[in-house]
């Protein structure tokens, strides 16, 4: 085992909100860590303080009002602050594609996941899209907009290092967006229980430079296809 | 001076004795099945409008109509078999507890047989072989039933025509026990608790028959 | 009389009148109808399921700490869970999803829901509140006697053709709908029908409790004097009443799917997968409530007790367990935020979220100030219980990350959440159940517990526990997921394969060192120290009568003066004040003497 396996700090993310998600993780992670050492150290201390001694009663207490307002007050305000600093980043990740992103469509089915490209013309459902298995390839610093779907079970696409976690529902067609900020190799997971092979439903995430993705599209467009 | 000796009546509670405090306790469990019943119900249908049918297209609601009629007239016939234990009555209990099951019987018979009407109709609750054609329209129009509609009308319809036909084998049991001279005046509570549970039952049919035959 | 009046005059009538004659063997132990013997028949056959349950994850852990190594002694299971091989029985990974999916079930409904609401409930509503028996005591019997085959139909399940369910405790549609999806035909139908099964023997016992509670109440016993382990049960039998039917019609809707054709949760045929999860979360949060509420209840009678201090802040407590029974009706969501449900949802969940974190709060605040200036002392109940307070403290907290909907992208069906939910079913119920057996162990059996071997059993549970549940929230940071048979298959996982193997031989140790507990349970009950009717010097009533209580429970009908709370009062030469000891001539805080309450028209008392 190494010292990161049992770390607090998050493994490196690679997407444009990825920080703002990190960030709250660890203002959580602060806040409860601030209060779990708190508590905690209130609580041995009353045991060693209070641990019984010959002669000594407790002390016949019901409590305080006072008291249960403040701490409760304090709670609630922490806890609803922590909700609003929270919507933001949200709506940003599950809510707010931006214009002119790549649409491609990632289709989830036991035991892979299809991905499809809008090939030359640029738009789908035309007859130059093609079609990968269990990779995603888009270019650095370009946004990403993916229908998500499925067609048998529920599956979930996950993709640790930009951050994104969406379930892939038959009958829909849910939207996922991310833009990497950075190129290299990375992982997809399918984390929805889909049956005996779920856990073989990973695949491959490259980003490349805006040239090699270019590139490695137009060589996929050329790939002969099956006849129909 | 203490008072122990005085007083020993237990709390007040709820001021209604058990069965009939319990009997409360249990209607509010199924009021929260039918929830979730008709709740699917109305959620399917808000997906899927095009998978249902408008009131009448397929379901009889004049046939319903007059069953649902049966059931509110057993559920008179129950206030009055309650009403006649009240005044220590017992041919009244017996008469018009008999009434009631004989009533309660006729609106399962019915609800039964306007299901092997709508079978013979394709309107099914699976997927495979449905193929009901609505009541009056042309041959070949739109189709109409299967796994949303006839699933959700069946699952509805049909566990509330499981409460009815509890409630009938219970009322049984009741006036078999009446005619032993099991209830007075005093002692009505399993009358109540089964005109309880049988003004309830009439309730949520009133709801089905809404949600279901006329919205 | 009237029904009324019969009701009332059976109450006070309590215990004394009672017939003499003895009853025969199979109606004292077999059918039973007293509230006593009940718990102890859901306490035993529900301790059994909890190790059942633990060897299920035993194996699930073996396959996580050595993936693909064949497992010792597995050789005796059939091909269709272990695949043959020359070295040995190597898992497959059919069976290591039905065992993900029976380790929880199990647990759940029948392990800690039993042991909390079937043993605790029984036993100790009627006592508390000072009544003979239940409202409805053979509607009790039939409560235990659906449970029953409920547990053997699921335990059956595994035998079938295809074993038993795999789709996972929550069952999600469309995976659950069919075999085509799962391999699972037969055994998926009997986890259906199983807990259809149970979730109607869990409703009766609603009903009786409810009943109970309200209306059987000994004179004095107001509301605001019920102990908070009884006032726990009566808001857990409360949600059980409203959520278990919606469950129930869940469970129907999806047998139907499978098995006639139905389209409810199917979209092949036009259905909604979401609407099983609506359906079954709402009932699934108000399900997670039944299982920590009324161990918050068991955590407070020991703690005040052990403490000898009364609880901090009894109404809040009070209030505290109403408004979570009353919030986990609008979190359901909190479960479903990445399912694909519109994102503006899922704003208003956190938001609800967030807020059912307050009362959980103030019960943990409340309980350090019951700490505060007690006279602490740490027998083995009181360690369970405090055990259950510094471990709740960890699973309130980590719900925190997974509350704020950004975060909970990241670690939703990763080991953060199954970290989460262990610290708080483990960590929270399962250390108050030892806390409760340990503690009304004496009133059950009229022995004591053996006290060293009881600490030694405390400790070895509480590290290896620790040791096993605390690293899974890091593997969850570093993006394991849920349910994986083969974690190795993922490149970014293969480094976490150390810390698979260090959790998997901890949680050997844990499921082991419970044998101390299974060892200490049977050797106390026929060669424990003999009890008197209140070893731990409390105050609630079920401490009055002999340790076990005859048959009534009570010789005449008790009177309440106070609280149950009274440690350390002025107006006691001891450190304790039983809520039925008469008051003192003259003024003084608790002047207790009930007001003549209104006696019903026409009663006779």
């Amino acid at each position: 085992m190494t010292w990161s396996d049992w770390s607090w700090v998050l493994p490196d993310a690679f997407s444009t909100f990825s920080d703002d998600v990190d960030m709250i993780y660890y203002v959580i992670l602060w806040v409860t860590g601030i209060i779990f050492v708190i508590t905690e150290g209130v609580l041995i201390y009353f045991l060693v303080r209070y641990r019984h001694k010959e002669g000594r009663k407790a002390t016949y207490d019901h409590g305080s009002s006072k008291l249960e307002i403040v701490w409760t007050t304090a709670t609630l305000v922490v806890c609803l602050a922590l909700g609003i600093v929270s919507k933001g980043v949200w709506d940003t990740m599950k809510i707010d594609v931006p214009e002119g992103a790549m649409e491609i469509i990632v289709t989830a089915q036991q035991f892979e996941w299809h991905v499809t490209y809008p090939g030359p013309d640029g738009a789908l459902g035309t007859a130059d899209d093609f079609e990968v298995l269990n990779q995603i390839h888009a270019a650095v610093d370009e946004p990403v907009w993916i229908h998500l779907r499925a067609t048998d079970v529920l599956h979930s696409l996950f993709l640790p290092e930009m951050r994104v976690k969406q379930d892939a529902v038959p009958g829909k067609d849910i939207p996922v967006w991310f833009e990497a900020t950075a190129t290299g190799e990375y992982t997809i997971g399918c984390a929805e229980l889909c049956g005996i092979g779920h856990t073989t439903m990973n695949g491959t995430l490259t980003i490349h430079t805006a040239a090699d993705f270019q590139a490695w599209a137009t060589a996929q467009a050329q790939r002969p296809r099956p006849r129909p | 001076m203490t008072t122990i000796t005085a007083d020993r009546a237990p709390m007040a509670g709820m001021k209604v004795y058990h069965l009939k405090l319990g009997m409360w306790v249990f209607l509010l469990s199924e009021v929260m099945f039918f929830t979730g019943l008709i709740g699917a119900y109305v959620i399917l249908r808000f997906a899927h409008p095009e998978a249902f049918g408008v009131p009448g297209e397929v379901l009889n609601v004049p046939l319903t109509a007059f069953n649902t009629f049966v059931l509110i007239c057993s559920s008179v016939t129950m206030v009055k078999a309650f009403a006649a234990i009240e005044q220590n009555d017992q041919q009244g209990l017996q008469k018009w507890l008999l009434a009631t099951i004989v009533l309660g019987a006729s609106f399962v018979g019915v609800q039964a047989w306007e299901y092997t009407l709508l079978f013979s109709e394709g309107f099914v609750p699976m997927a495979e072989s449905y193929h009901a054609i609505a009541r009056g329209a042309a041959e070949g129009s739109e189709v109409i039933g299967g796994p949303l509609y006839g699933a959700t009308f069946y699952t509805m319809t049909g566990f509330h025509g499981a409460h009815v036909s509890i409630g009938v084998f219970c009322l049984c049991f009741t006036l078999w026990r009446a005619r032993k001279g099991a209830y007075t005046a005093g002692n009505l509570g399993g009358v109540e608790i089964m005109g309880l549970y049988w003004h309830f039952v009439d309730l949520v049919w009133i709801l089905l028959f809404t949600f279901v035959y006329l919205i | 009389m009237s029904t009324t009046e019969k009701d009332i005059a059976s109450a006070v009538d309590a215990g004394g009148q009672h017939d003499h004659h003895e009853i025969p063997w199979i109606r004292k132990y077999v059918f039973a109808t007293d509230h006593k013997m009940i718990a102890k028949q859901f306490m035993f056959v529900s301790l059994f399921f909890l190790v059942v349950g633990g060897a299920l994850a035993g194996m699930m852990r073996f396959q996580l700490g050595f993936p693909g190594q064949p497992m010792p002694g597995a050789g005796i299971l059939p091909d269709a869970m272990m695949a043959p091989t020359p070295n040995g029985a190597i898992m497959l990974p059919e069976f290591y999803n039905s065992l993900v999916t029976m380790h929880g079930t199990i647990m759940i409904f029948f392990a800690i829901m039993p042991l909390l609401v079937g043993l605790f409930g029984n036993l100790l509503i009627p006592l508390q509140i000072g009544a003979e028996d239940m409202a409805f005591p053979r509607l009790n019997m039939a409560s235990f006697w659906l449970a029953v085959p409920a547990g053997m139909l699921m335990l059956a399940s595994f035998a079938v053709e295809g074993g038993a369910a795999g789709a996972g405790w929550t069952s999600y549609a469309p995976l659950s709908t069919s075999g085509e999806w799962t391999g699972v035909y037969l055994g998926q139908q009997l986890w259906l029908v199983s807990l259809t099964i149970l979730g109607f023997s869990s409703l009766i016992g609603a009903v009786n409790y409810i009943t109970t509670v309200i209306n059987l109440r000994a004179p004095g016993m107001t509301w605001f004097r019920i102990p908070l382990a009884t006032w726990s049960l009566f808001v857990t039998a409360v949600l059980i009443l409203l959520a278990i039917p919606i469950l129930a019609g869940a469970l129907l809707m999806l047998l139907f799917d499978q098995t006639i054709g139905t389209g409810f949760f199917r979209p092949d045929v036009g259905g909604e997968p979401l609407l099983w999860q609506h359906l079954f979360w709402f009932f699934g949060h108000p399900e997670v409530y039944i299982l920590i509420l009324p161990a918050m209840g068991i955590t407070s009678e020991v703690l005040s007790n052990r403490a000898r201090k009364p609880i901090f802040g009894y109404h809040s407590m009070v209030l505290a367990l109403i408004s979570i029974g009353f919030l986990g009706w609008i979190v359901w969501g909190h479960h479903m935020f990445q399912s694909g449900m519109n994102p503006l949802l899922g704003t208003s969940f956190m938001i609800s979220t967030m807020a059912i974190a307050v009362p959980s709060a103030i019960k943990t605040f409340n309980w350090l100030g019951t700490l505060w200036k007690a006279d602490i002392h740490f027998d083995v109940p009181m360690l369970h219980a405090l055990s259950f307070v510094s471990m709740f403290i960890i699973g309130g907290l980590s719900g925190i990350f997974m509350a704020s909907t950004p975060v909970d992208i990241y670690i939703h069906d990763t080991y953060f959440i199954v970290a989460h939910l262990h610290y708080v079913l483990f960590g929270g119920s399962l250390f108050a159940i030892f806390a409760g057996i340990t503690y009304w162990f004496p009133k059950m059996f009229g022995r004591m517990m053996n006290e060293p071997l009881g600490k030694v059993h405390f400790v070895l549970t509480f590290i290896f526990y620790n040791l096993v549940f605390f690293p899974m929230h890091n593997l969850g940071l570093q993006g394991m997921m849920r349910r994986i048979y083969d974690f190795t298959q993922y490149d970014f996982l293969q480094p976490l394969q150390p810390m698979n193997q260090f959790i998997t031989l901890f949680a050997f140790a844990l499921i082991t060192t419970q044998v101390l507990f299974v060892i200490n349970f049977f050797w106390s009950i026929f060669k424990g120290e003999t009890a008197g009717n209140n070893p731990w010097n409390s105050n609630t009533l079920e401490w009055t009568v002999p340790s076990p209580p005859p048959h009534g429970n009570f010789a005449q009908m008790p009177t309440v003066f106070r609280g149950p709370y009274e440690y350390s009062s002025p107006e006691s030469d001891d450190d304790f004040l039983p809520q039925t000891t008469p008051p003192r001539e003259g003024p003084g805080p608790s002047s207790g003497v009930p007001a003549p309450t209104p006696t019903p028209e026409g009663a006779e008392v």
